[in-house]
């Protein structure tokens, strides 16, 4: 049985080996053509004059592109078509891309891309919060709000009352591949697209717009990424677009990657967000109203803006049953790159707003912060533990027990968290640990230790109801090979090898006989984004259903002519039995081929039982939640603010885990950049808009030492009560949360240092925690 | 240019320009892919290849290494990793074996790093890998493969012997040549001005490659002071460094990483005037003292004094720096080297202490400082409030009272002014403290 099994990822020895190939290593036929973009040198302003003419000289230049230069559509927005492929007139942002240089290397392309003289009329750019506040620059007409109950009262009438505010900043995706496509022209004006694209039905569908053709004329292939982590959702579109059109206007292969610099420069990251509060709680920390205030910086295009936003608030409450609360989110839109999808997709800041309150409660009232969290918490699943419901919809057990409701009004059925908090708090040994590092900081005074625990509940499904779809296809070769395809992309998480055995699985053969094929728009149509964590939920269903169209074929054909019934044809181990008969798989599959029988299938899957309605924020936008908890211990330097993480222990529900090893590797990497958004990793923009941190050199991710020392990573290995592959859970994104353990240990040593509230801000860079150290003591 | 050397076994002959990068020559011109590029700067690890030459096998940035640099050297990339037989290496069966891989963009880069380590029996795997980023994996399960490789024999076809280089330009010719020819752009290690070309395309015009000219890596010590050339390699230097100076060691262990400290030199981080570069503040408080050399004239100064001013060094056209010789046996010596991240980071702020106590009283100080000026510069007026007076808190206090006559640091994206001059002041906190046998090291800390 390959479910469950800890198999390596499918690619691994090709990764190790160099041979795994990536957009741009993809052999490419005489004559390619190489582009890169000339960009805008102001954040904020109209276009007076573009003098192209040292660009059109410089050597191996065959052509340069401006607005209107190209042939059909000029926008590769994913949303609501605000996104000129090349600037028209004006420019929002300073790196946006303004003509299009074409030339028979890569260097070549770059070095004459920086020869354009452009002359701008500079407008002040609106950069921070304040600025687009001031200047009502939003996207949406006004601020998105949700409210449960009567929150002002509940406010006034609470024992305790605090109010505060948390800044968190955005975060550079840093895939090590950086963005790339490559478009070979067809006969008929046809084209195909490599991208390194986690959505290759929208790179298809913004290329047919460029070139002025039906989706029919484009196929877009992906085999992998070298990382995606959101910010190959949509940024793709432009690099794709670019060498579409560009082949098409030259008739030959056209390629095109960013340096790293451009990638930062140009793409867009994770929305930074400020968060304020005003809680009102009660003795023992039970929170009887929140009124949140989110808004966060868009950039300068919509791109997916709103559904993150839209998240960020779904997520305002984490794992904790607010009585009353409201949300108020506001969109900005400013001169910056334009924020996009990223791990978590709004989520996380919404996450770090609500355990911030919890942090400043706990420090407010002096008791514990996980105790505070516990009162807090959502109705448990079920009394007795983390049973399963097998068969059963989450919704049948409600009459037996009340639960508790989110902000949005859906009811939340299948919360673990208290079962796994008492694990974790078990395993982690975190009072002894508690106790000891009072001690610690009590005889040391340069140094202080703190420790900080955080528990996710993250909510799976597209909440644009329409993409929770997919599709599959599977062949069934008459040797007993397996051909599977889906709208799933590798990235790196592992999907292709998770389907993979799901198809073995259901075929009943070992999963080296599964063949794993690139994501390809012509096998495969309409497919969403491999986002959202959703990519095994949706795609190994979808696969799941093909190979048992395909099976099912087979039983019935082996079944007639053995004389047997069909529910006595069984596939395990590499063999199918049909009675007392027993061949192999591959014996199977040339019978049946030899009899007629169609070996190829299509599956499809739709998640079932969501609505939504973002407008109210009221229905059912998850299918299920995914849950984990992590402890962090960290150390401080409080002459520096310099910091280390001691050690984490995480606990982690992936439900029954298809692939354990595959689920810990997300688990483990999800929580490091995690981590890192929330200490090391600080974009800085300075005051005309430039971005400063546009390479390795200046934004810092973490490094291998910057690990946790100890690093304790388990499975709550439990059945998703919802009717999942294998009941197994999304896992994609929920660990990325469980970083912000780290932050709050960090709080934590702060407080060690005096009285008052650390404050601490997001990223908590050591400069950051030297302020908060401050503040501690004043 | 014409370069010879071996590529994972066999002799190439390459034709390029001075710059051309191994990189884009690996892949672009030899359609080898399995290389790389991740960032175009040195700063990622995807590029990294085996570089083995008379002083052993050693890892670089294949982005940052122009071509001529390899004359007479052998290049091991991932795709000469594995036998030839196609066993895989014990690292590379490792890091499958502990899913070190995820979407595997970086792992060539990784495997090529433990390789290189695992041939030179280093199993300090942080400190060895530091140099490589991986967005993905967190690391855990790549630290776990190093582990479980370590102990596994090093396959024999790792082992290249390159013919070497043969006969190097005497240093006396290319004094000569350069005192001619001033306006050439020397070349160390390649590990800033790689960065010229890739990212600011900067014509070099005529261009040395000083690991072309003999006479330039002497190392020696003596009773009273140690003398390192200027194309000795920051990783050369460590261990000599290290030995006499811990804390000195300690920071060159944050030095960039082991592909970057196997290239940069200490001639190179000295003479590009860099007022954040680590070294300086670090001998300038030791007091060293550096060797230029014009033509035939030969020149010693000390080293504070070669930093005249922000991109303005006291070197003359055709001059070029040679060695530096540092003092001995100066037991106080603490270098705190301040960044966002600690490994393979610059500086934000790096000071260096060198105080002596004679019974209870400062008798000298040399404090100095880079990030917070235009030059790595001493702290004189922290000097002098402290010269004299006892060794006790009251007179730290009024060191870092006076620390704003000193310096008056910029804000940029490393860090504020502000927490530049705190952090500055509170260095000399800790290196009181740190003397009087206080906890002062994060890094110390057990879980």
């Amino acid at each position: 049985m390959s479910i469950g099994t800890a198999l390596p990822h499918d690619a691994a020895t090709l990764h190790v080996t160099g041979d795994a190939r990536y957009t741009d290593d993809i052999p490419t036929p005489d004559g390619t053509l190489h582009l890169a973009f000339g960009t805008s040198e102001v954040a904020r302003g109209k276009i007076l004059t573009v003098d192209l003419d040292a660009v059109r000289r410089a050597p191996g230049v065959v052509a340069v592109l401006e607005a209107g230069d190209l042939p059909h559509a000029n926008d590769v927005s994913p949303s609501v078509h605000d996104e000129p492929l090349l600037a028209t007139g004006e420019v929002h942002y300073l790196g946006q891309p303004i003509f299009l240089v074409v030339a028979k290397s890569h260097l070549q392309a770059r070095h004459a891309a920086r020869l354009g003289r452009v002359k701008v009329a500079e407008e002040r750019p609106i950069l921070g919060i304040d600025e687009a506040l001031a200047a009502n620059s939003r996207f949406e007409d006004g601020p998105r709000i949700w409210t449960k109950g009567d929150v002002d009262a509940a406010l006034k009438d609470a024992p305790n009352r605090l109010q505060g505010r948390i800044e968190m900043g955005g975060q550079e995706h840093f895939y090590l591949e950086g963005q790339a496509a490559l478009a070979l022209p067809q006969e008929g004006g046809d084209v195909v697209v490599h991208s390194s694209t986690q959505h290759p039905t929208e790179i298809q569908h913004k290329v047919a717009e460029a070139l002025g053709l039906p989706m029919h004329g484009v196929r877009v292939e992906t085999r992998r990424m070298g990382g995606g982590f959101g910010g190959k959702e949509s940024q793709g579109n432009a690099l794709a677009v670019s060498c579409a059109v560009a082949a098409s206007l030259t008739g030959r292969p056209c390629k095109m990657r960013y340096d790293r610099d451009d990638d930062m420069m140009i793409t867009g990251k994770r929305h930074d967000f400020r968060i304020d509060y005003d809680v009102g709680f009660d003795d023992s920390g039970r929170i009887h109203g929140v009124d949140f205030t989110q808004a966060t910086r868009c950039g300068w295009a919509m791109d997916l803006s709103l559904p993150v936003a839209d998240r960020a608030m779904l997520h305002a409450d984490n794992a904790y049953d607010l009585p009353t609360c409201r949300i108020t989110s506001h969109r900005l839109k400013t001169n910056t790159q334009s924020a996009t999808a990223f791990r978590g997709f709004g989520g996380p800041q919404g996450v770090v707003g609500i355990e911030r309150v919890m942090d400043e409660i706990a420090h407010a009232t002096g008791l514990d912060p996980v105790t505070i969290r516990q009162v807090n918490y959502y109705a448990a699943m079920a009394d007795g533990g983390p049973a399963p419901r097998p068969l059963a919809s989450p919704r049948d057990i409600s009459g037996q027990k009340k639960f508790g409701t989110t902000p949005y009004g859906m009811e939340v059925t299948d919360f673990i968290l208290h079962e796994m908090t008492e694990a974790l708090l078990v395993t982690s040994d975190y009072a002894v640990r508690r106790e000891a590092i009072k001690a610690w900081n009590t005889q040391n005074t340069i140094l202080k230790k703190g420790i900080g625990f955080s528990p996710v509940k993250f909510g799976i499904s597209f909440t644009l109801t329409h993409l929770n779809q997919a599709g599959a296809l599977v062949h069934v070769y008459q040797d007993g090979s397996v051909h599977m395809n889906h709208g799933g992309t590798e990235m790196g998480q592992g999907l292709f090898q998770k389907v993979a055995q799901v198809a073995a699985a259901r075929f009943g053969i070992d999963v080296g006989a599964v063949k794993i094929t690139a994501t390809d728009t012509g096998k495969v149509p309409n497919t969403s984004a491999t986002a959202a964590s959703s990519g095994t939920d949706l795609n190994g269903m979808a696969v799941a259903a093909a190979c048992d169209t395909i099976r099912d074929r087979i039983a019935a054909c082996l079944a007639e002519l053995h004389q047997a019934r069909v529910e006595d044809v069984r596939f395990a181990d590499g063999k199918v039995d049909v009675g007392a008969t027993s061949m192999t798989f591959a014996e199977a599959a040339m019978c049946a081929y030899q009899n007629r029988v169609s070996l190829s299938a299509t599956g499809f899957y739709k998640t079932p039982d969501l609505s939504w309605d973002r407008i109210k924020g009221e229905g059912r936008p998850f299918f299920y939640f995914a849950q984990g908890a992590a402890i962090t211990e960290v150390v401080i330097d409080t002459l520096t603010g310099e910091n280390r993480i001691l050690r984490a222990d995480v606990l982690h529900d992936a439900g029954s885990s298809l692939n354990p090893a595959l689920d810990i590797g997300q688990i483990e990497g999800g929580y490091v950049q995690g981590a890192g958004w929330l200490t090391t990793e600080e974009l800085v923009w300075d005051a005309v808009g430039r971005l400063r941190t546009h390479a390795p050199s200046t934004y810092k991710i973490p490094a291998c030492n910057d690990r946790p020392d100890i690093f304790n990573v388990a499975l709550w290995d439990s059945p998703n009560p919802a009717q999942t592959i294998y009941r197994s859970k999304a896992v994609g994104e929920p660990p990325f949360m469980l970083g912000i353990s780290a932050h709050l240990a960090l709080s934590d040593a702060v407080a060690a240092c005096g009285a008052g509230y650390p404050d601490l801000q997001a990223p908590a860079t050591a400069e950051e925690v030297l302020r908060a150290v401050n503040r501690a003591r004043a | 240019m014409e370069t010879t050397f071996l590529l994972n076994g066999e002799t190439v002959t390459a034709q390029t320009g001075p710059t051309t990068t191994l990189l884009d020559w690996l892949r672009e011109g030899r359609g080898m892919c399995g290389t790389k590029e991740g960032c175009n700067e040195g700063d990622c690890g995807a590029c990294t290849v085996m570089v083995t030459d008379d002083a052993g096998a050693k890892a670089l940035n294949a982005c940052i290494l122009f071509v001529p640099q390899l004359a007479g050297r052998a290049v091991r990339t991932v795709e000469g990793i594995a036998a030839p037989d196609g066993t895989l290496h014990p690292v590379q069966r490792a890091m499958v074996d502990h899913h070190g891989s995820q979407c595997g963009f970086c792992t060539p880069g990784f495997v090529v790093s433990m390789a290189t380590a695992h041939l030179n029996g280093r199993q300090d795997h942080d400190d060895q890998l530091a140099g490589n980023l991986c967005r993905c994996t967190g690391y855990a399960p790549i630290i776990r493969a190093a582990e479980a490789a370590a102990t596994a024999p090093v396959p024999a076809h790792l082992t290249d012997s390159p013919d070497g280089a043969g006969d190097l330009m005497p240093l006396d010719d290319f004094a000569a040549w350069y005192a001619e020819n001033p306006k050439a752009t020397l070349v160390a290690g390649a590990t800033d001005v790689g960065l010229w070309v890739t990212k600011q395309f900067r014509d070099l015009g005529e261009v040395a490659f000083l690991n072309r000219v003999d006479g330039l890596r002497e190392t020696s010590s003596t009773p009273d002071a140690l003398y390192i050339g200027a194309m000795v390699s920051m990783t050369e230097a460590l261990d000599m460094i290290a030995a006499e100076y811990p804390s000195y060691g300690a920071m060159i262990r944050r030095y960039g990483s082991v592909q970057v400290r196997n290239a940069a030199t200490m001639g190179g981080n000295i003479a590009n005037g860099s007022p954040i570069g680590d070294n300086p503040p670090a001998l300038i408080a030791l007091g060293a003292q550096l060797h230029l050399r014009r033509g035939r004239v030969l020149r010693q100064i000390a080293l504070e004094d070669f930093f005249l001013d922000y991109g303005k060094q006291d070197r003359q056209p055709g001059e070029f720096v040679t060695g530096v010789t540092i003092p001995r046996g100066q037991d106080a010596h603490r270098v705190y080297k301040l960044s966002k991240r600690f490994d393979q980071d610059i500086s934000a702020v790096c000071g260096a202490f060198n105080v002596t106590v004679v019974d209870g009283v400062v008798t000298q100080a040399r404090i100095a400082f880079g990030g917070m000026a235009g030059i790595p510069k001493r702290a004189s007026s922290v000097e002098s409030a402290l010269i004299g007076h006892p060794w006790v808190q009251e007179t730290i206090e009024a060191g870092v009272a006076a620390f704003a006559q000193d310096f008056t640091p910029l804000s940029d994206m490393r860090a504020s002014a502000a927490y530049r001059l705190e952090a500055a002041q509170n260095m000399l906190r800790r290196y009181f403290a740190e003397l009087s046998g206080a906890a002062t090291d994060v890094q110390a800390v057990q879980p």
